[in-house]
């Protein structure tokens, strides 16, 4: 070093020199970590107190209190047991008639459908079922809590927020509404509804449970195929395997498929399952078949990873006692692995339950009304659902996209603590 | 298990694996919860395995199936769910894949194993003909069920633009006409509106707007861009010589950053719409019905868009909705009929139906009596 300065200071006075600065790099970094933890869970915070202080409102709904008859003259009908009768009665005749005895200077036409299109559509659905199940009510008036229009409620709730939306009734409804508030015969109920009917085309009426029935059964029909289909390729690999070129081929290709987009797995699916197999559109079966297709290369690396984990002192020491390798696989090695390839197989299902874009392509994008039987009727899963009610039009569905949101995200949290509750539960430690 | 740890014990007395050995088999191999684990794993396995076989077994439809354009979307499922609840027939499924998807699909064949129904809002076009005859779709029903318009919008916190068809060609097209009135291009130069019609107010040109594989882009462009650009002499000259040349003109929207492709969603055009007050937006009417509280609607030619202007042609940027049914699946698949005519009925798309609340905008009475004639006999495209 020649043009190096010659030092004046022991090397212990150098030390003392850099250790300021080396205290303030080290607090540097521990705030830049401590930064990134602060930021990820404010992003998560943000989230979250937005998805729930516009999803809450959702589970709770408008009614109107009606002074309502079954008048026999009125439905048309003489007989409430005849089901053909039943489905044929007036209903909406009904409701119609107790909301002009309630607002009897309501005589124009465009008046008389103003104030028609208050109460929901499902209200004389509701009515049909109870004249079903207690028939004796014909004849009979009674007072009904009525499912009010989407757009009312979407006013009442905004109202009550203290910002009225005022875009979709017109000034005479609120007149109307206002007389009921006045009256007390407008509340907010629990939105039952939400969690026990399907899709719907009026806001009011939509819920959640076709959806989520959809996504239990595609997950099932993807759980009985990758679990084992994968545990299997991994017990292959990782015992039996021999280590050669093609393994090594078939190891990169399995990788590289855990990284492939999942919409490609849509088109494959397609392209086999719908078009060469003959298999039907918007089934949960195919949509089990193509999520499958796209978790088994996350399980099948998980399950490796499990099987590697397990000591070659327990592998040795079964050989070593005479146990065949298959004795060894199934008894000692699968059950020490076995929580390993659950966590891996529980993430990968979580994967799958948020995934969209395959189940594009084999039409699981759809508007299904009717709650799913069997892995062969037309279903839709809980992000699909989400992602139709962010894209309609009506202002009620703004809400219920969050709490759609909020009830996806119940799923995915409830799916992340099974699987820490079989980690602990069932993780051997050496 | 302590028997087998007692005779590994024994055994392996001097052996060298006898350490780790007795390290490990001292702890349970599988314990009590492990074995529980098993059971309840193979339990899940049998009853899945057994629902899956189960399932797989049907596979004739019961259900009516639609695809097709996102625009029809709404509407149909209107129809559908009410279709559903009053009749005995399930609820039919309706897939949103856009118009030309929509097509894709309804063109693969005839048969259970092929969508019944294809929602669209343009008319089919000639290859998608030729696709159709190809797998052996020949006998389709087409019906006009309604119109929609397309609305160009701003916050409701500015002030509203009125605007001219030419006004909207100058200000997104990628090339306009030479301004010193020769018949050659330039790349658009205008970055303001006024620069574009000195009427306009003076902010700068940003529109949202749909991308290139919506439905509403298409007729966006077919309707306002290409009515705009027919205004100019020379170009609609073009349109009889050099068709290809006349649509790259009218139809290719400038990409240096004044129209901002928006996503497909419509809600979100509108949200951002609200937060940028100098942003103009398109999309569909029904849309701007629901939202009038954030949104205003651009005057187009002078022309409000409202439900009588877009009904009776006042409005310029609207187009007709339709769908087409494959004869040969009525009867097979059950309720396609009763689904038409519920469809086709004066309380669903009729002046007052149920559609019209949904913002559909009807036809006019003697065209929906056409339509319901034409949907009740069953009378297919003659010229397909």
């Amino acid at each position: 070093m020649n043009n190096a300065q010659p030092q004046k200071n022991s090397p212990a006075e150098r030390v003392q020199q850099s250790l300021k600065k080396r205290y303030r790099a080290e607090a540097r970094f521990r705030a830049f970590g401590a930064f990134s933890v602060i930021l990820g869970l404010a992003a998560l915070l943000v989230l979250f107190v937005k998805i729930i202080s516009s999803g809450i409102g959702a589970f709770q709904q408008t009614y109107i209190k009606l002074d309502l008859a079954y008048d026999e003259s009125v439905l048309g009908i003489s007989d409430p047991r005849d089901e053909d009768q039943l489905a044929v009665a007036n209903f909406e005749g009904a409701i119609r008639a107790a909301l002009l005895t309630r607002f009897p200077s309501v005589t124009a036409r465009s008046d008389k459908r103003a104030l028609y299109s208050m109460v929901s559509i499902a209200a004389a659905f509701e009515l049909q079922d109870e004249l079903r199940h207690a028939p004796d009510l014909l004849n009979k008036r009674r007072q009904y809590w009525l499912l009010a229009d989407d757009d009312l409620d979407t006013y009442f709730k905004s109202l009550k927020a203290g910002d009225p939306y005022l875009g979709r009734v017109s000034p005479q409804q609120v007149e109307w509404i206002t007389s009921l508030i006045e009256a007390g015969e407008v509340r907010k109920q629990f939105n039952r509804r939400f969690f026990t009917s399907g899709d719907s085309a009026e806001a009011e009426m939509a819920g959640i449970l076709g959806a989520l029935i959809g996504s239990l059964l595609t997950l099932a029909v993807t759980l009985v195929l990758s679990f084992p289909i994968g545990v299997g390729a991994a017990i292959y690999l990782e015992e039996y395997a021999p280590a050669n070129k093609f393994t090594d081929f078939i190891e990169v290709n399995i990788n590289n498929l855990a990284a492939v987009p999942s919409v490609i797995f849509g088109l494959l699916g397609l392209a086999i399952f719908l078009n060469m197999f003959g298999m039907p559109r918007s089934v949960p079966l195919v949509g089990g078949l193509v999520l499958t297709l796209m978790t088994l290369p996350t399980i099948i690396i998980s399950s490796r990873a499990a099987i590697k984990s397990v000591p070659q002192s327990i592998r040795d020491a079964a050989l070593g006692m005479g146990a065949s390798k298959m004795q060894l696989i199934l008894h000692h090695v699968l059950p020490l692995a076995m929580p390993g390839m659950l966590t891996g197989a529980i993430i990968g299902m979580a994967q799958a339950l948020g995934e969209t874009a395959p189940l594009l392509m084999i039409g699981m994008v759809a508007f299904i009304v009717d709650i799913p039987g069997s892995i062969d009727d037309p279903a839709t899963v809980l992000p699909v659902q989400i992602f139709l009610w962010a894209d309609s039009p009506e202002r009620a569905f703004v809400e219920r996209t969050s709490a759609a949101i909020m009830v996806l995200l119940g799923f995915l949290i409830a799916m992340n603590a099974l699987a820490i509750w079989l980690r602990q539960h069932l993780e051997k430690r050496w | 298990m302590p028997h087998r740890h007692d005779s590994v014990r024994k055994r392996c007395r001097n052996s060298i694996l006898r350490q780790q050995l007795t390290h490990h088999y001292n702890q349970p191999l599988l314990g009590f919860e492990g074995k529980k684990l098993k059971k309840i794993i193979w339990r899940v396995f049998f009853t899945a395995t057994t629902v899956v076989a189960l399932g797989a077994q049907a596979s004739s439809r019961d259900s009516i199936s639609v695809v097709g354009s996102s625009t029809v979307f709404p509407f149909s499922k209107v129809v559908a769910e009410r279709f559903g609840r009053a009749t005995k027939f399930r609820t039919p499924t309706i897939e949103q894949t856009g118009t030309g998807g929509g097509f894709r699909e309804f063109c693969k064949g005839v048969g259970v194993d092929y969508v019944d129904i294809s929602n669209a809002s343009r008319k089919i076009k000639k290859s998608e003909k030729t696709l159709c005859k190809k797998n052996g779709v020949r006998e389709i029903i087409e019906v006009l069920i309604g119109y929609d318009g397309i609305v160009l919008a701003n916050s409701v916190n500015a002030p509203v633009f009125s605007l001219s068809r030419r006004d909207i060609f100058l200000a997104l097209a990628k090339e306009i006409p030479n301004p010193d009135g020769s018949n050659s291009l330039i790349p658009n130069p205008h970055k303001t509106w006024r620069e574009v019609n000195s009427a306009l107010p003076d902010t700068k040109i940003a529109v949202l707007g749909p991308p290139q594989t919506s439905g509403t882009r298409d007729a966006f462009v077919e309707l306002a861009m290409e009515g705009g650009c027919k205004k100019f002499a020379w170009i609609a000259e073009l349109k009889k010589t050099n068709k290809a040349h006349y649509k790259s003109i009218c139809h290719i929207i400038r990409d240096d950053g004044a129209f901002i492709e928006a996503g497909e969603n419509d809600n979100l055009i509108v949200q951002k719409l609200n937060a940028n007050p100098a942003a103009l937006g398109i999309f569909g009417f029904s849309f701007l019905d629901q939202n009038t509280d954030k949104v205003q609607a651009s005057l187009v030619d002078g022309q409000q868009p409202t439900f009588e202007s877009i009904a009776d042609g006042r409005y310029p940027v609207s187009r007709p909705l339709y769908f087409y049914v494959k004869k040969a699946h009525v009867g097979v698949i059950p309720g396609i009929a009763e689904y038409l005519a519920e469809f086709t009925s004066e309380k669903s798309w009729g002046e007052e139906g149920y559609l019209a609340d949904k913002g559909m905008i009807p036809l006019p009475k003697n065209k929906r009596a056409e339509m319901k004639a034409r949907v009740a006999g069953l009378v297919e495209m003659n010229d397909f």
